[in-house]
């Protein structure tokens, strides 16, 4: 069979008859949206192929036709649970090129909401991570627990989800009066409430040993592959932006980086959890010691205008280290703006996890990659 | 530069001196390959080089290997439709060295732009740094069909997000226009 005269990109395969295709997805609840092409050998897993690209919205592409404000709505729809870590790092790279510097103030209000952020991403991700392992009560808690978060969010921003509340300057608002307090004693209570999730799922004999082990990913193949965030940390790997390059206020507070040894699926779904856990620690410190007062945000000029310069700006997201490269030729609209997003990063690690493993246990390595198909399209 | 209508402070003017610890890095570099690599800037944290297509596997086998960068954080392509050049850029990190945990290297190499492209048999392409990052092997997928950048011995030059059947101009090229802007 010759496959030369085929263009680049199509190729002809010829499969064992042992062997099974099986396409998981796109339409598939197991999957999210995207497509993966697994080959079994009966129960086993021999092959996987990740087809990402079902929801890929050209934003990178969107990004040079509009201004360097316009672009703030939409650069967030890729993770719309985590909108303002989405958002952070083009916010950071247009200030840097703008060449200005965010208020005392909105340098909390941001880590404040950021980590609002998370939480409300990680606790969307547990849900779906709990039902697909067929654990419907971890389905219904953190859907319903997140909601005291998404209500501060809103309070905040006027959004539930989706809040363009970043902008290239500080914040767009102020939060309203009497926020600290609220958000406090929600925060506080939101920290008991996630503490017992421990009883009922992670410490979950039938979890256990059910991911115990699943999708192994020693600390060296965490570094070649190139993995980011949950997925690095479980392996081992001591790194996180908060800590190795603070942004913003980060740099004041006091973070705890999680890390565990295993590398399996049980790690993965556990270190999502501890940093819920440090957040809350996280925005107790960040009321602390915001300043009482003060400006949020700079003013820009209409339509500003960068230098002939690029940044390469990163946040630790809720799915790892999540990058903005901006290339200002001297317009409004940025040259060429790209989004190096955990998601994308981790995707690298599917055909390898899932080589090897029981079909079965598919759901329980997918998800626990973290793994967000939108942004991972953008 | 933006002008500013409230009190703004502008970012620490351009360092005269060259941060130490980005310099120190520059300097191995420069002492290896001499004017073959192009240190572009240096900025606190980033440092960005530019090489030939020729040397780019020789430049990231040293920076893998002597200055212990360990994974590629994204590969960006960026078309420069009046050089007729097409720009791939590599964002190198650390997490095995600790002192580098912050920095981010910046590879940058070019490869020649066709006006008619037709993505995996004309001139644009590049060799592949898959070997030596294996992190690259999404991004420079990404990158072939969003730019039409062929990357030779990529063990796997297929479509990622793109439809299968695209038969459009590489959609990341500036003559490839978005309807109605």
């Amino acid at each position: 069979m010759s496959t030369t005269s085929l263009p680049p990109g199509l190729q002809i395969e010829k499969v064992d008859e042992r062997i099974m295709t099986l396409n998981v997805g796109p339409q598939h609840p197991g999957s999210g949206h995207m497509r993966i092409i697994v080959k079994i050998d009966g129960d086993y897993i021999v092959d996987a192929d990740p087809d990402p690209g079902y929801v890929h919205r050209g934003e990178e592409k969107m990004a040079e036709y509009r201004n360097y404000i316009q672009n703030i709505p939409h650069l967030e729809r890729p993770v719309i649970h985590d909108s303002c870590n989405v958002l952070y790092p083009y916010c950071l790279g247009v200030e840097e090129l703008l060449g200005i510097s965010v208020p005392e103030r909105a340098k909390y209000i941001r880590v404040i909401a950021s980590e609002l952020n998370r939480c409300v991403y990680t606790q969307y991700w547990l849900a779906i991570y709990g039902i697909f392992l067929g654990h419907s009560t971890m389905f219904m808690w953190p859907a319903g627990d997140r909601e005291l978060l998404i209500d501060m969010l809103e309070k905040m921003t006027g959004a539930r989800v989706t809040h363009a509340y970043f902008v290239p300057g500080g914040v767009r608002n102020d939060v309203p009066a009497n926020f600290e307090d609220m958000l406090l004693k929600r925060v506080n209570y939101f920290e008991k409430r996630i503490k017992e999730y421990a009883a009922i799922f992670y410490d979950n004999p039938i979890l256990i040993s059910r991911t115990r082990d699943a999708g192994k990913l020693s600390r060296e193949d965490a570094i070649r592959l190139g993995t980011t965030g949950s997925v690095l940390r479980a392996s081992g790997v001591d790194y996180d932006l908060r800590v190795k390059e603070p942004y913003d206020a980060y740099g004041e507070l006091d973070i705890k980086v999680n890390t565990l040894k295993e590398g399996d699926a049980y790690a993965r779904s556990k270190i999502p959890w501890l940093d819920m856990l440090e957040s809350c620690n996280i925005i107790r410190q960040a009321l602390q010691k915001m300043p009482k007062s003060g400006s949020v945000r700079v003013k820009l000029k209409p339509n500003p205008k960068g230098g002939n310069d690029e940044v390469y700006k990163r946040v630790e997201s809720g799915r790892g280290s999540l990058g903005c490269y901006v290339v200002s030729r001297s317009t409004a609209e940025p040259y060429r703006v790209k989004m190096s997003v955990g998601s994308f990063r981790n995707l690298i690690c599917m055909p390898y996890l899932l080589k090897g493993e029981k079909l079965g246990n598919m759901p329980a390595v997918y998800w626990s990659l973290n793994y967000w198909p939108v942004e991972a399209d953008r | 530069m933006s002008t500013q209508e409230t009190k703004q402070v502008a970012q620490p003017a351009p360092v005269k001196e060259l941060p130490q610890f980005e310099k120190s890095i520059t300097d191995k570099i420069e002492g290896k390959f001499g004017a073959k690599a192009k240190i572009e800037f240096v900025k606190p944290l980033r440092i960005r080089v530019k090489v030939a297509k020729e040397d780019v596997l020789d430049v990231a086998r040293f920076l893998r290997d002597e200055m212990h960068y360990d994974h590629a954080e994204s590969v960006t392509g960026v078309d420069y439709p009046a050089d007729k050049e097409i720009e791939v850029v590599y964002h190198l990190g650390s997490y095995t060295d600790p002192e580098l945990a912050k920095q981010v290297l910046t590879l940058a190499t070019r490869a020649p732009r066709e006006e008619n492209p037709n993505p995996g048999s004309d001139s644009t392409r590049l060799p592949s740094l898959r070997d030596i990052f294996y992190s690259v092997e999404f991004h420079e997928r990404e990158c072939f069909e969003m730019l039409g950048v062929f990357f030779d011995g990529h063990p796997d030059n297929r479509r990622l997000l793109l439809p299968e059947d695209w038969a459009d101009l590489p959609p990341m090229r500036k003559d490839f226009r978005i309807k109605g802007r």
